[in-house]
């Protein structure tokens, strides 16, 4: 297997916690794997992203190239637009749909819905909502994961398994709480696959 | 062995401890910031009482890991690529030299800029200084060198500059360790003196020392095992990597090199293999990261020979850091985009926080300095305040280098203008700022500094800052009259007495320091959460 991800959102979203779950089930699965992050000044409310790629093979190139990508995940939706040059054909965007506003000429919601529905593969999702009716909108990253876990190639299990280790000395109520944001996620995607 | 997910800059970090590391110095600096954080956090660093304070600025910096490396033991010296033209008098100098205990100085460097003023190749400086230099392709690669390399350094008596890139830095892939070291007793070298003073008769001697070291050099570049040559059947081409580029050239050969490859990971420039590459093949192609270092040798030592490209004809991009991509390009591979980036996606530059204290000091110094019409000159720094360049504030004229906000005012002062301000944070006041204050006041220059202290080094992530808490004094101290060092909050809710403060020192005839002081927001948040645990 070989599955090349592009993480995107604005700079303090926290789209590096979605890539420790991911890093931690690969790491698990035995998988191998390469992330570069972005670090400095483009995380003060800038566009950020990072590219995220695992194999069952050892992987040369810590960047992927163009037209690469079997998968966008995307905290805000204009971001997740920024980086289609880097989408296969048939590669999925799976994106938040609540904007993240800190630009003047931001654009309108119409234009951003019209955009993404020309895309053949999509799952958008209101990830705060989804997190809030899990039980805290604090969960809404790990909502975004589990929408994005139908296309990643590792098992939901494994995913499962990463959250209760990473949550785990957080005590019982957060990883079940997380865990139920996940499976949100997950649900959300399913209806769309 | 075991095995971890590390950053290129924490592999670095782990392998210096397992290497038996005393201390690390450095000053923060995107890309090369979490190698001593890393060590800070480490706890067999801190069992071991592994230095990892962070220095005022990377001269200070290199200077106590040389000073380390002297009395025997093993030393680090990190900082971004702009941070070794701070080091770079000690950094020429520890050539001449050399070291003791084994010492590796770390460049992370920065190409396409991602969070920089340049792109310069410190290679080049490795070069200049006649030093060895290792350049990983992989997370892997990059704790092997360093676990090696205080051995290498060691052996051949001389500093070892590791130089790696953004990609390589911030990049996290598994990495095998290995058995932990015990650090090097201390132990100060009998023949110290005929080494460390470089008075000229004693510096004649070390140089032809360093001359001769070259040969030994090169010999260990030639035999290093990170330099490797892949043969293969089509001679039509021969390609040459430095670094990660062999990374990205092997994206694009999943089913194994079609062309033979050097691979360069140690220099100097390991001459024999670059020859056996030129005979076998009809043209030789450069992929590098940064500046066209190799090229331009080749071009050097090949003036009749075969066609050489690069970046230097166009072959690849001048400037910018590589990608898959542009080697494919390069190596005339069809690149297959499928979408484009729709129209309606907007640019979103980076932006102070709100509620940041910076926000508060441009809001209330634009206001006065919009009362002086085009005349007053604000001279920028380097830091989170860089960004009051951008709407809504578009408050600098200026961004350079370290500490070039006063003294760079001090010049235009000097040449007439009227108001020149400066504005600087607190901890690249004390990483370069000082030293300019004090020209100004031996000059009583007509100048106004702004030091906006938010008691943290926050762009990199909020390190400790060397003068918080005692700015004043160490202002006073250099000579600044105590009236004119001019301390306030900066709150919207204060605005007019900021203004009103900021106006008298601009209207005062010579050196006044103003002193906006706030917590960084982000740090403030993390201390917070962390008391509630």
């Amino acid at each position: 297997m070989k599955t090349d991800i592009i993480l995107s959102g604005v700079g303090g979203q926290g789209i590096l916690s979605i890539a420790a779950v991911i890093g931690e089930a690969a790491l698990e699965e035995g998988l191998y794997m390469k992330q570069a992050e972005v670090h400095g000044m483009s995380q003060r409310g800038g566009d950020v992203q990072s590219n995220l790629r695992l194999s069952d093979e050892p992987i040369a190139s810590d960047l992927i190239p163009l037209g690469h990508a079997d998968l966008i995940i995307s905290l805000e939706p204009m971001e997740s637009l920024r980086y289609l040059p880097y989408l296969r054909k048939e590669g999925w965007l799976v994106t938040n749909s609540r904007p993240f506003i800190n630009i003047p000429r931001y654009p309108e919601t119409e234009r951003l819905e019209a955009e993404l529905a020309k895309l053949p593969h999509t799952v958008v999702l209101d990830v705060e909502q989804l997190a809030k009716e899990a039980g805290s909108v604090r969960a809404a990253n790990i909502v975004m994961l589990g929408a994005a876990t139908p296309f990643l190639g590792i098992d939901y299990e494994k995913i499962e398994e990463g959250i209760r280790r990473i949550f785990g000395r957080k005590g019982e109520e957060v990883v079940a709480m997380n865990l139920k944001a996940l499976k949100a996620g997950f649900d959300k995607a399913n209806e769309r696959k | 062995m075991e095995k971890h997910l590390f950053l290129g800059d924490e592999a670095i970090a782990q392998a210096a401890i397992d290497a038996g590391l005393s201390g690390v110095y450095a000053y923060p600096g995107t890309p090369s910031t979490e190698i001593t954080e890393y060590i800070q956090n480490s706890p067999i660093a801190r069992e071991r009482g592994i230095h990892s304070h962070w220095s005022a600025n990377e001269k200070t910096a290199m200077e106590a890991a040389l000073g380390m490396s002297y009395a025997g033991k093993r030393s680090l010296c990190c900082m971004k690529h702009v941070g070794m033209n701070v080091a770079a008098d000690c950094f020429m100098n520890a050539a001449m030299s050399g070291i003791n205990g084994g010492m590796i100085i770390v460049t992370a460097d920065d190409p396409s800029m991602h969070s920089s003023q340049n792109e310069q190749d410190n290679r080049l400086y490795g070069h200049f200084a006649m030093l060895p230099m290792l350049e990983p392709s992989n997370q892997q690669e990059a704790y092997d060198m360093v676990y090696h390399g205080f051995e290498l350094s060691e052996r051949l008596g001389y500093p070892i500059l590791l130089r790696i890139t953004t990609r390589m830095a911030h990049s996290r892939a598994g990495v095998e360790t290995a058995a932990l070291r015990e650090e090097n007793e201390m132990n100060c070298p009998a023949d110290g003196r005929q080494r460390y003073i470089l008075l000229p008769a004693l510096a004649r001697k070390r140089f032809r020392a360093l001359i001769e070291a070259q040969d030994v050099f090169m010999e260990a570049s030639e035999q290093s095992a990170y330099n490797q040559y892949f043969d293969a059947s089509d001679k039509s081409l021969g390609v040459i990597t430095t670094g990660i580029a062999f990374n990205y050239l092997s994206e694009n050969y999943p089913e194994g090199f079609t062309h033979p490859v050097l691979k360069i990971a140690q220099y100097p420039i390991p001459r024999k293999l670059v020859e056996r590459l030129v005979e076998e093949c009809d043209e030789i192609l450069v992929l590098e990261e940064g500046y066209p270092y190799v090229e331009e040798q080749l071009k050097g030592f090949l003036a009749n020979g075969p066609c050489v490209h690069g970046r230097l004809d166009g072959t690849l991009q001048r400037d910018g850091e590589l990608t898959p991509d542009a080697v494919g390009q390069a190596l005339g591979k069809t690149i297959e985009r499928y979408y484009a980036i729709p129209e309606i996606v907007e640019q979103r530059p980076p932006a102070l926080c709100q509620g940041c204290g910076h926000r508060d000091m441009y809001e209330a110094l634009n206001e006065v300095v919009a009362e002086y019409g085009g005349a007053a000159k604000v001279f920028g720094d380097i830091g989170c305040y860089t960004l009051g360049a951008l709407p809504p504030f578009r408050a600098i004229d200026s961004c350079i280098d370290m500490g070039a906000s006063i003294t760079m005012a001090k010049g235009a002062a000097d040449a007439g203008v009227f108001p020149a301000i400066s504005v600087i944070g607190d901890s690249t006041f004390t990483h370069s700022g000082m030293t300019g204050l004090l020209d100004c006041v031996n000059e009583n220059t007509n100048i106004t500094i702004v030091i906006s202290d938010n008691e943290t080094t926050a762009m990199t992530g909020g390190q400790d800052s060397a003068g918080t808490g005692r700015l004043e004094s160490i202002c006073a101290g250099i000579g600044v009259d105590p009236a004119h060092i001019r301390v306030m909050i900066p709150l919207k809710k204060n605005y007019e007495e900021m203004k009103r403060i900021i106006r008298e020192e601009i209207e005062y005839k010579g050196v006044s320091v103003l002193i906006p002081r706030r917590e960084c927001i982000q740090t403030l948040a993390r201390k917070k959460k962390a008391s509630k645990k």
